[in-house]
């Protein structure tokens, strides 16, 4: 991978965790008790990954804005730990939810932009 | 909806972590590169690392250390969210089922799942049995 390459993917990084800081704070101010930011923009990150995956982009292009921008964007570690801390204050059912539809929407909307990509 | 007030420092921490994180996370895919019907050990060892070290971080920052205001944006939400990804994660498991690897997939959902919790629980009891420092 060219030198280009890997600043590119570390620059269009950066945004996607700020774009992810951004979209969590503007859902999460209403201050539910669910995490619905880090759902809502990791949701968004697998439809977009699918449809990216749909249009069938690859080479540099697909390793800049699919592992760089969108893999940075979606979060695995702030779900656990949101989950995590779910169950520590006493709301397991809360718990099983955010994993249980994280993971089950999540492919839903890898399959949704998949074929929205497939179609374009 | 209305964003709360931007701090142009947190964002460039946010920002800087998200750097690291994302060419951190590529750098596993380049060196452990999987072919269809395999483990995908690169993303899982990402996502397993971050789920450690934002328990940690997490926990020491909000129950041990003295209050930092830099700290959770640059490694928190920039480093580990960033090194961590949760689409990539939801393609690999697609690509699972429509390759026929169910078994896999199913495999690997469970695992991540599992195998993360845990790794942010013993990172919280962990930091949780440091000194609390003043």
């Amino acid at each position: 991978m060219s030198a280009a390459t890997w600043a590119a993917l570390g620059l269009v990084g950066g945004a996607g965790a700020l774009a992810r800081f951004l979209l969590d704070a503007l859902v999460s101010e209403r201050g539910d008790s669910f995490p619905f930011g880090t759902l809502a923009v990791n949701l968004s990150g697998a439809v977009l990954l699918g449809l990216l995956a749909g249009i069938a982009l690859d080479g540099g292009a697909r390793t800049i804005v699919a592992s760089g921008g969108l893999g940075s964007y979606t979060t695995f570690s702030t779900l656990m730990l949101e989950s995590h801390r779910l169950g520590e204050t006493g709301r397991p059912r809360l718990l099983w939810l955010n994993l249980v539809l994280s993971l089950a929407a999540g492919l839903i909307a890898v399959a949704i932009g998949h074929l929205i990509g497939a179609a374009l | 909806m209305q964003l709360p007030r931007l701090d142009t420092r947190e964002l460039l921490a946010i920002y800087a972590g998200g750097v690291i994180g994302a060419v951190t996370r590529v750098g596993l895919l380049e060196a452990l590169p999987y072919a269809d019907g395999e483990w995908p050990w690169a993303t899982f060892a990402a996502n397993m690392a971050g789920a450690v070290l934002l328990g940690l971080l997490v926990t020491r920052l909000q129950e041990r250390l003295p209050p930092s205001t830099y700290r959770r944006p640059l490694l928190g939400t920039g480093l580990c969210g960033a090194m961590t990804t949760f689409a990539t994660l939801q393609l690999e498991l697609f690509d699972m089922l429509e390759g026929g690897y169910a078994a896999l997939a199913a495999g690997y959902a469970a695992a991540t799942l599992c195998v993360g919790f845990a790794c942010v629980h013993l990172a919280t009891a962990a930091a949780r049995r440091t000194r609390r420092v003043r």
